[in-house]
């Protein structure tokens, strides 16, 4: 076997184009899935390290005013581990520098040191003092956004005073991986902050003495979080105490959650996509590998090997490919996993961060790579087995053709003999056409798919930011406040228009179907908030009686127009009764539901109340009117819309130019890696007939059309093929990544489309100029020497 | 006609041979390794129009290196080489392909047709791309293959093949026919009805034609036989009579 090792490294040395181009593919789909786990094993081992080193509660809760007596009660709950109360609420900062209003959380922390639950990671500075009402730590992220640091200070709007707060250290804190401001879709770390403040401050403040309206606990080890929130619920009910949520639906741990799900999504269905290129590339290369070296082989019977040493020969070949594929994939992927998760730390602001090159994913990549190509060999290996020696060392019976359908009905008349030696070739492999086709189909859907998340981002930002949001401000007071209020928002400088809504906390229930979500309020006169449906396009109009719900919770519930709803709202006096909807409307993000505001206000049987105002506001007045609303008692929150805008892009669209320029990267090399086998199987097998067309006197050129215009005309069959892949495999992710909380739009431009098409050429072209070069090198003499 | 016009080298006695092939003192030398293989060592070759040569000479004399280099298919290492007015020498890639594809047909042994391409589209390769060419029909009537025409070279013997090869070679009208070893492959009552096909074309169309062979019997059927050894012309004989190929055997 010495004499044919050497062989094989010399066949792999005479053939490492192709061994490169077929290695990169399974690199690739090896990249993709050890960047996708190891980001996936990392970013879960440290949000787990992150969670238990801090504590972070297992089931959060709050009310509006809850005596502490309560607390012992909630612990005696059985399966509760350790109860923290808190007291929480938000408030408008003035941060010396930024026009803009900030929100701000408050959030209390025992003077005394880190509380039970939700412990701080402190980053800088030191804990606050005891006594010192007006210490603070500040969030980490925001703190920097800011540029602030302790020994800094800021005032804020604190239940109608103004306070000068002193920050003393920034931390970081299991609860807001992904700190969300109210109403907020992404992380704003200029507008949104996080303060801790001692607890005994923020009881004089909100005149919560011996009080805490947010509570959190820990279960103790297997216990189901169900049964303790339905008796948690009934605690505190009398305290105006709503919805206890399990961890699952701490908005932060949520997203969190959801980002390494959509990992979890991306890392299995694309790398399959790369394998099975593979395994139909190796199988390419190897048929035609054995073609070539049937009188080898059967010289090699004919002296005694046996089939078993020259399929194990064969198998090498492939094995050494596969590992020169995986070594290539699992630097790529170490790298690119270690890129994506410190992406990720940096965007969830992790104080630890445990980078794990996951071994599972390195195991299942090389065993999932090694195996999809030797299958793909194996085809092409055992018909070299099945050889008997004396026929194998025949060459092989000449390629029968056929005039096909075209030529029969006249249509070859038209066209030249070399487009239709390209042609007859293809109805000769069709399979292996097929093949070629597919392999690039794939790739150009790849690419597909990788550039259609410019249009999705697009559409989501067209649709929630100009066609449901027509306001620039929204006001968020602490309490409800009476409608008259909003008398006093219009009279503000700059302020065009003001409109209320309300939001109530809410059970939906129809029949087992069951959903508990926010019920917004809106004046029948909204202008500012339109309820949109994307799917026709238009505004409607709030009836006065009845709901309207988007349609994702009209499926949740199963119901449409004319059914009735029954709604139990878990606010003020936690009124119930059947409503119908009047209207189901299409919105990729949340399941909201509204109702007309007189009509809720009266179903509450409280005086009319709102707790937003959406404001139009002409914007050369911004500058004063940022100054009168930050010293406005009732306001705690202030949403600008351009802001918010502003964050979308900027985290999303970052976010997305790495996906973006990873996957096209690795869908181009697909299309590379088809493109080059295809063409230079095609011309190991068709060297003979292009040098008899160049002593017959055709030029380069018109050899190269030749060659290259059958693959071409492979490529160009996939483009269509490839771009309604693309759709399947988009609409596929889109809805793989499906969420209560927000659904992917599915949208693909036609220029999308385009560009795909585009840069599955530009791969193609380049693997052709490759071969090209080979074709100015053709030895005419050497083939008419020698019998085929 | 893209060939490279080098005034400066225009034929010596262009008039004289002005409708010749004409080589001078061409060598060619290969360099494998440490070795140096002479395959050519001077040799002076002329082509007129309309005549019928046949090289002979033992294996590995340098037969089918002058064969290539007369039809532009391999350069020599040093000589001159003059189609007409044109100095070959002197042509480029693109050059050498054009002296190939507008006025020299090739035969061979292995008769090299596209597997893919039926008989008549084998031969309308070369009509598609030359000046003025005959049609396929009748270049493949030329050769008696008018009843074969949809075949596939699948489809057909060896002796048909190779005259599909030659109808190929000789539909574009060439100058010049060149022929190595045509008959090698086939029997002897094939290979006459192969010779019989050149030799018509070489009698109707008037095309100076060059046949390399083992075969001794078949020089009498050209106007002048050239023997070649060692890489040079040993001799030259001329025909007072040419037989007609289809009274040869052996
Ligand atoms: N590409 C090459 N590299 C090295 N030597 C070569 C090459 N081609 C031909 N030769 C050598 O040049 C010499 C002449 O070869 P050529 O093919 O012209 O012989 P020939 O007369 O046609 O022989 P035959 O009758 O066997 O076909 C031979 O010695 C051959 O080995
Ligand atoms: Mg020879």
């Amino acid at each position: 076997m010495r004499v044919l090792n050497h062989k094989l490294f010399r066949e792999l040395w005479r053939l490492r184009g192709q061994v490169l181009a077929i290695a990169l593919v399974i690199g690739s789909g090896v990249a993709v899935l050890i960047m996708g786990l190891s980001t996936l094993e990392s970013l879960s081992v440290t949000t787990d390290a992150y969670y238990e080193r801090y504590r972070f509660a297992e089931v959060f809760t709050g009310g509006r005013r809850v005596p502490e007596r309560i607390a012992e009660r909630v612990a005696a709950i059985p399966g509760v581990q350790f109860v923290e109360t808190r007291i929480t609420q938000y408030a408008t900062l003035d941060i010396e520098g930024f026009a803009e209003p900030v929100v701000g959380r408050l959030t209390s922390i025992p003077e005394t040191g880190q509380p039970i639950l939700n412990q701080l990671a402190l980053q800088s500075g030191s804990w606050i003092e005891t006594g010192r009402h007006d210490q603070v730590i500040l969030n980490k992220p925001f703190a920097e956004a800011h540029d602030l640091g302790p020994g800094d200070s800021f005032t804020a709007l604190i239940n109608g005073h103004r306070r000068t707060l002193e920050i003393v250290g920034t931390a970081l804190s299991p609860e807001f991986i992904y700190a969300l401001g109210p109403a907020a879709l992404l992380p704003d770390d200029e507008r949104f902050g996080v303060i801790w403040m001692g607890r005994e401050a923020l009881e004089a403040a909100f005149d919560l003495d011996e009080a805490f309206n947010d509570l959190s606990l820990t279960l103790l080890r297997g216990i189901n979080p169900e049964p303790v929130i339905a008796e948690l619920d009934e605690l505190l009910e009398p305290y105006g105490g709503v919805n206890a949520i399990p961890r699952a639906e701490q908005i932060s741990n949520w997203f969190v959650m959801n980002e390494l799900n959509q990992n979890r999504v991306v890392s299995t269905i694309l790398p399959a996509i790369f394998l099975a290129v593979a395994a139909f590339l190796s199988h390419m290369v190897l048929s035609r590998l054995i073609a070539t070296e049937r009188g080898e082989i059967g010289l090699l019977k004919a002296f005694g090997y046996s089939n078993i040493q020259i399929v194990w020969y064969y198998t090498k070949l492939v094995l050494a490919i596969a590992l020169l594929g995986c070594i290539i994939g699992a630097v790529i992927g170490a790298l690119l996993g270690r890129y994506s998760t410190e992406n990720y730390a940096n965007l969830f602001d992790f104080p630890l961060l445990i980078y794990r090159p996951s071994s599972t994913a390195f195991f299942i990549a090389v065993g999932s790579s090694t195996l999809a190509t030797v299958l793909g060999a194996l085809v092409a290996v055992r018909r070299a087995a099945r050889l008997p020696p004396a026929e194998a060392m025949r060459p092989p019976a000449p390629a029968v053709y056929h005039r096909g359908i075209l030529s029969r009905f006249g249509v070859t008349d038209w066209l030249d003999q070399p487009t239709r030696i390209a042609l007859r070739q293809i109805a000769r492999w069709p399979l292996r056409a097929a093949l070629t086709t597919a392999g690039m189909a794939l790739s150009v859907s790849l690419l597909v798919m990788a550039l259609q998340w410019n249009d999705t981002i697009d559409f989501i930002a067209e649709s929630f930011f100009y066609n449901t949001q027509h306001q620039d401000l929204i006001v968020g007071l602490a309490e409800p406040q009476p409608l008259n209020t909003l008398h006093e928002f219009e009279r503000l400088p700059g302020v065009l228009r003001a409109e209320p809504s309300h939001i109530v906390p809410a059970d939906f229930t129809v029949g087992t179907r069951h959903h508990r979500g926010g019920l917004s309020g809106v004046a029948a006169s909204n202008l500012l908030q339109p309820i949109h449906d994307d799917e026709s396009g238009t505004d409607l109009t709030v009836p006065a009686d009845g709901i309207l719900l988007g349609s994702y919770l009209a499926a949740k519930l199963g119901v449409g127009i004319g059914d009735k709803v029954w709604i139990d709202v878990l606010e003020g006096r936690r009124p119930g009764g059947y409503v119908s909807v009047t209207d189901v409307f299409e919105t990729t993000i949340a399941m909201p539901a509204y109702m007309n505001l007189d009509a809720l206000n009266r179903w509450l049987k409280q005086r009319p109340v709102a707790e937003y105002f959406s404001l139009l506001v002409d914007s050369r007045s911004d500058a004063e009117l940022f100054a009168k609303l930050k010293e406005i008692p009732a306001v705690s929150a202030i949403m600008v819309k351009r802001a918010a805008l502003d964050a979308f892009y900027e985290t999303i669209g970052a976010q997305l130019l790495i996906f973006i320029t990873i996957f096209t990267g690795f869908a181009c090399t697909l299309g590379f890696g088809v493109a080059y086998n295809s063409t230079r199987i095609a011309l190991s097998e068709r060297g003979r007939e292009l040098a008899t067309l160049r002593v017959l006197g055709f030029t380069r050129a018109e050899i190269s059309y030749v060659l290259l215009g059958e693959v071409a005309i492979l490529i160009l069959a996939a483009l269509p093929v490839g771009c309604l892949a693309g759709r399947a495999l988009t609409l596929w992710l889109a809805r793989a990544f499906d969420t209560e909380l927000f659904r992917m739009p599915f949208v693909i431009d036609s220029s999308t489309y385009g560009f795909a098409v585009l840069f599955a050429l530009a791969a193609s072209a380049a693997s052709f100029g490759l071969v090209r070069q080979r074709l100015n090198h053709l030895d005419l003499i050497r083939v008419l020497k020698t019998r085929e | 006609m893209c060939l490279i016009y080098n005034a400066e080298n225009r034929a010596v006695d262009a008039k004289a041979h002005n409708e010749s092939l004409i080589a001078h003192g061409l060598t060619k030398t290969y360099h494998t390794g440490e070795i140096e293989i002479r395959a050519l060592r001077g040799v002076d070759f002329e082509l007129k129009p309309g005549e019928l040569v046949v090289l002979l000479g033992p294996s590995g004399s340098g037969k089918s290196t002058l064969l290539n280099i007369l039809g532009g298919l391999d350069t020599p290492t040093a000589g001159t080489l003059t189609f007409r007015d044109h100095n070959l020498t002197a042509a480029d890639e693109h050059g050498l392909t054009m002296f190939r594809r507008e006025h020299v047909g090739f035969v061979f042994q292995f008769y090299n047709l596209i597997p893919s391409l039926t008989a008549r589209e084998n031969v309308a390769l070369v009509t598609e791309i030359a000046a003025a060419p005959m049609s396929a029909e009748e270049a493949l009537a030329l050769v008696g293959l008018e009843e074969r025409i949809h075949h596939f070279p699948a489809e057909l013997s060896g002796g048909e093949q190779q005259r599909v090869a030659i109808a190929r070679a000789i539909a574009k009208q060439p100058e010049v026919l060149l022929c190595d070893e045509p008959t090698g492959a086939l029997d002897s009552k094939t290979g006459i009805l192969v010779l019989a096909a050149i030799e018509r074309v070489n009698r109707e169309l008037g095309t100076s034609t060059a046949i390399i062979t083992h075969n001794t019997i078949v020089a009498s059927m050209a106007d002048r036989v050239v023997r070649i050894a060692d890489g040079l012309i040993a001799s030259t004989e001329h025909n007072a009579k040419r037989v007609s190929a289809s009274e040869l055997a052996w």
